[in-house]
């Protein structure tokens, strides 16, 4: 065997289970990329003599019908894991360890993956580049001065660096979609309540979904299976019957209708996104299915909306961060107003506060009516909009992000256009739908685009075939040069 | 029950003012779990041993409504009379403070899960009704503990995260004494429906008490004032009494009225600006996005409307129709449901009227002096009968059976038993209380002379020789007419 480690995850079930290679062994490997991979700074925790604990139980006795037999797994630091520090990406919570495991994670681990690591983030989810985190920017394994997405930025550099054979990452506005596409791997938004956020630090309530990172369409159908699942604990769960994505995975699509919007034909969009807008379009025609024209009318006041509806909820998620029970604690100030004032301001980055000015201003008496409530109703015609559209087509193709990765410190002084980064993954999330994003080609300068697969509430299963259809035919294949090791 | 008239003003110079009130009643909800986590709610735990991750707030901890207190809020609207509303959402009040580990609180806002009710008082001026403006559920905050330590404050987090529900009143309330009726009558009706303990000391029961005056006659409010969080009926009253006199005081002397929001200092006996109006929390009302909208099923409320028990209102009309009780007597007998319970158990075995007047007499008297209450009487309801039934059928009379309940009271013995064994039946046979009549007549020949003469007063000399010489034993009743026949002849 050449080297385990760029293989997909399905391979690599596939030798676990065929004993061509140990848990343990494939562990050794991962650790190993990750050790030679520092520069990347994809990783906050290692859980390495963990890890290598749970490969020789697994090994000793070893239960293979399990979708997950076997697999050390890094994840987003978001998620909540036993006595395993979570910090968010944040001061904050730079020396929390929680004394519960996220739902999500749990799930993993019952479907035989067992902890490598947690994966570096923007603070609190915040940021389209993984530049806002307390443990530094992350880089892209595309090339060392690009970004690699954001906020599961960690999570998409360790998939493409070979540090992980696959992870899971939370996407609130695109924050799986948008770093998906810049390192070439793909990433899936579930349906809102698909996935539990029970132990997952939460960003903005009513839009954040944990979602799976891979390196192709079918891995993602396997950790979607493992991790999805309805639960008591999240009011927000959809209760219904599990699904079992990976094996009714299918690539024929023939007669499939398929939206093409042109609202997400934007100004000043590079004219390679348009060209692969178009070769997507090609391929799906090719395989038998039928493009259809739509209109989503409201998609110009995605981006608008998302920035008062998230950081509204930001504002007041982000309040328990106070220093009184856990986390950071500033030792200065004489009062408890000083003490929050200085916890607060010391535990956080600028990202991070300027969201929670804006989210509390929005929520303000005397400004509530003019941004929180419209926003609210405008939310409700985008979702509306996506409603009709569905009553005519099976699913929306769009591009994933308007441009390629960015470099590092590019837009660090400019949110606006930071933020512009999330223009076609934002309008997802306010109505709640599942979407892809594929890896579909490359710029000029050879960094990976994507598309972007949209699938009605609890649709994944045909957005997945789709997509597996696609990466088919699309003959997109990662070559990244470990520069870095 | 003479009518009186109702007359809470304060006459100041320039004129007569009524005193406007509004309550905002926290009553703690009865359930074993708190409003979104399944943390015991039971008092007086050690500090921080009835706290779940969370009701402290950890990252990632997601409420889950407790269906148990839906039911109890909605029970409680039912018994208010009041409309319930099948859609009802949870908001987020944002505020800072130690105690509050959220961040929030989760309380309803715009869309409360009851609507408006009415409350039904008995004054002695007639009674009154005092509307409900509605009702919502929210979670307690924790406690903050200033006086363990000199430079640290404590945090107890066991009340964190239990169910409240507010009850707010119309601002109908005109004095002291309607809001001391008008809590009574809500603990009361929460008892009956075991929504609530309504245990102020242990803080199940506490008000925000709104104060404004006007002069009589005025048609508009004043402006008012909130005196924040009063746990005794006691203390709101003399909170009102201050404040009402306070605000009087201002208007005469020419001075405006600060909206604001004020504190009773028990000690000083005053209230005093906490903040004003300027200062007010923002606090930044939205729907909880990680609770989706309660929606109540219709079946679930008709449910609930029939399971209800009589509620005092009914069983009072029902204890003056079946008891022939009065309206004041009926008052006393529903105020709990436990007295009630002992009433009925009592006036089934014996005379219904007579049962009343000895309960609310001689037992209430005992209990309150041994700071008993009904539930843990020493006399059982069924020994309480038959002690009413001993007195009815003139077995002894109402001066010994004074004697026999103070025995009861001791021994918790059975009357019968203690009037057998201690010989304490009453005197009724005619001829031995003739016989007794004569001796004492021929014994004291000058007082019947004197007597006859005119003194007629020395009648109860001769009734009180007679009780004397029968240990108290005679019947009243017989000696009397027996004594007025013996001295005509």
């Amino acid at each position: 065997m050449s080297n385990i480690t760029n293989q997909s995850l399905s391979e690599i079930l596939e030798s676990i289970k065929s004993k061509k290679i140990s848990s343990l062994e494939l562990t050794q490997a991962y650790i190993k990329n990750i050790e030679n991979a520092k520069k990347l700074n994809a990783f906050v925790t290692t859980t390495f003599d963990q890890a290598l604990e749970n490969a020789k139980k697994f090994d000793n006795k070893p239960n293979n019908e399990q979708l997950l037999s076997g697999v050390p797994l890094a994840v987003k630091d978001l998620f909540c894991t036993e006595n395993v520090k979570t910090t968010a990406g944040s001061n904050i919570l730079n020396n929390f360890v929680p004394s519960y495991e996220s739902t999500v994670t749990k799930n993993l681990w019952n479907n035989g993956a067992f902890l490598l690591g947690k994966l570096n983030c923007d603070e609190f989810a915040m940021g389209s580049s993984n530049e806002t985190s307390f443990f530094g920017n992350v880089i892209n394994p595309i090339g060392d001065h690009l970004v690699p997405g954001g906020s599961s930025g960690g999570s998409s550099s360790a998939l493409a660096a070979d540090l992980t054979p696959a992870t899971i990452g939370t996407d609130t506005g695109g924050s799986i979609r948008q770093p998906a596409s810049f390192t070439g791997t793909v990433g899936l938004k579930p349906t809102y309540g698909l996935c539990s956020r029970w132990g997952i630090v939460a960003f903005a309530s009513s839009l954040d979904q944990a979602g799976p990172m891979t390196k192709t369409v079918n891995d993602c159908s396997i950790m979607l299976e493992a991790m999805s699942g309805f639960d008591e604990k999240d009011s927000t769960s959809i209760n219904k019957k599990k699904e079992t994505y990976s094996k009714n995975l299918k690539d024929n699509i023939k007669g499939l209708k398929i939206g093409i919007p042109k609202e997400y034909r934007v100004d000043n969009m590079p004219k390679e996104i348009d060209q692969l807008w178009e070769k997507g379009k090609k391929i799906l025609k090719n395989l038998g299915a039928k493009l259809i024209d739509i209109s989503l009318p409201h998609t110009k006041y995605a981006l608008p909306t998302y920035y008062i509806v998230a950081p509204a909820e930001a504002s007041s998620n982000l309040a328990r961060y106070d220093g009184v029970r856990y986390g950071y604690r500033s030792q200065k100030g004489k009062d408890l107003i000083e003490m929050y004032e200085n916890t607060r301001s010391e535990g956080f980055g600028d990202e991070v506060k300027r969201r929670i000015l804006i989210g509390t201003y929005v929520l303000s008496s005397g400004y509530y009516d003019a941004y929180y409530l419209k926003a609210q109703k405008v939310r409700q015609l985008i979702k509306k909009d996506f409603d009709d559209s569905f009553t005519k087509v099976d699913a929306i193709l769009t591009p994933s992000t308007p441009s390629s990765a960015f470099k590092i410190g590019e837009k660090t002084n400019d949110p606006v256009s930071m933020y512009l980064n999330d223009i076609f993954t934002v309008p997802v999330n306010l109505a709640g739908l599942p979407a892809l994003s594929l890896p579909a080609g490359l710029d000029k300068q050879g960094y990976p685009l994507g598309l972007q697969l949209i699938g009605k509430a609890l649709d994944e299963q045909k957005i997945l075939n789709i997509g597996y259809a696609f990466e088919k035919n699309c003959g997109y294949k990662n070559e990244i040069k470990k520069w870095w090791s | 029950m003479s009518k009186e008239k109702f007359d809470y003003f304060i006459n100041g110079e320039k004129g007569k003012y009524e005193v406007v009130i509004g309550l905002e009643v926290h009553a703690q909800v009865l359930s074993n779990s708190k409003l979104f986590s399944g943390s015991s709610t039971k008092f007086g735990a050690d500090p921080n041993k009835q706290v779940s991750l969370i009701d402290s707030a950890f990252p990632g901890m997601l409420p889950v409504i407790n269906e148990e207190c839906v039911k109890q809020a909605v029970k409680t609207g039912l018994g208010l009379n009041a409309k319930i509303n099948n859609y009802s959402v949870f908001d987020r009040k944002n505020y800072f403070y130690a105690d509050l580990p959220q961040g929030y609180q989760i309380s309803q806002y715009k869309n409360p899960i009851v609507g408006e009710g009415k409350v039904l008082l008995d004054m002695p001026y007639g009674s009154k009704e005092i509307g409900i403006e509605r009702l919502h559920l929210e979670q307690d905050a924790g406690k903050s503990i200033h006086d363990m330590d000199p430079s640290s404050t404590y945090v107890d987090l066991n009340r964190s995260g239990i169910a409240l529900m507010e009850i707010v009143s119309k601002p109908h309330l005109r004095s002291p004494d309607e809001v001391n009726a008008y809590i009574k009558k809500l603990r009361t009706i929460m008892r009956y429906l075991g929504t609530c303990d309504g245990n102020m000391q242990e803080g199940s029961l506490r008000a925000d008490v709104n104060v404004s005056v006007r002069k009589v006659g005025d048609k508009n409010f004043g402006t008012r004032c909130e005196i924040k969080n009063v746990n005794s009926i006691k203390f709101m009253q003399m909170a009102i009494e201050y404040e009402a006199n306070r605000q009087v005081e201002l208007i005469e002397d020419g001075k405006e009225i600060d909206q604001e929001t004020r504190l009773f200092d028990t000690k000083k006996n005053e209230t005093r600006s906490m903040r004003s109006k300027e200062d007010a929390h923002d606090y930044r009302y939205f729907p909880d996005p990680d609770l989706l909208p309660l929606k109540l099923e219709q079946k679930l409320i008709d449910d609930l409307k029939k399971s209800l028990p009589e509620l005092p209102d009914n069983k009072k009309e029902r204890f003056i129709q079946e008891y022939g009780l009065n309206s004041y007597e009926a008052n006393v007998l529903v105020s709990e449901k436990e007295i009630s319970d002992y009433y009925e158990e009592v006036a089934k075995l014996s005379d219904k009227k007579l049962a009343a007047t000895w309960m609310m007499g001689d037992l209430f008297a005992m209990l309150n002096d041994k700071g008993l209450n009904i539930s843990n009487s020493p006399i059982s309801a069924k020994n309480f009968a038959e002690l009413v039934q001993s007195i009815k059928s003139g077995e002894i009379s109402g001066r010994i059976a004074k004697e026999v309940f103070e025995i009861m009271v001791e021994s918790g013995d059975n009357p019968k038993k203690i009037i057998e064994s201690k010989g304490m039946k009453q005197q009724s046979d005619p001829k031995e209380l003739e016989k007794m009549i004569n001796e004492i007549l021929s014994k004291n020949k000058d007082k019947v002379d004197q007597y006859k003469a005119g003194k007629e007063k020395l009648f109860g000399f001769f009734v009180g020789q007679v009780m004397k010489l029968s240990g108290g034993k005679a019947n009243p009743q017989l000696t009397n007419e027996i004594l007025k026949k013996l001295l005509k002849g």
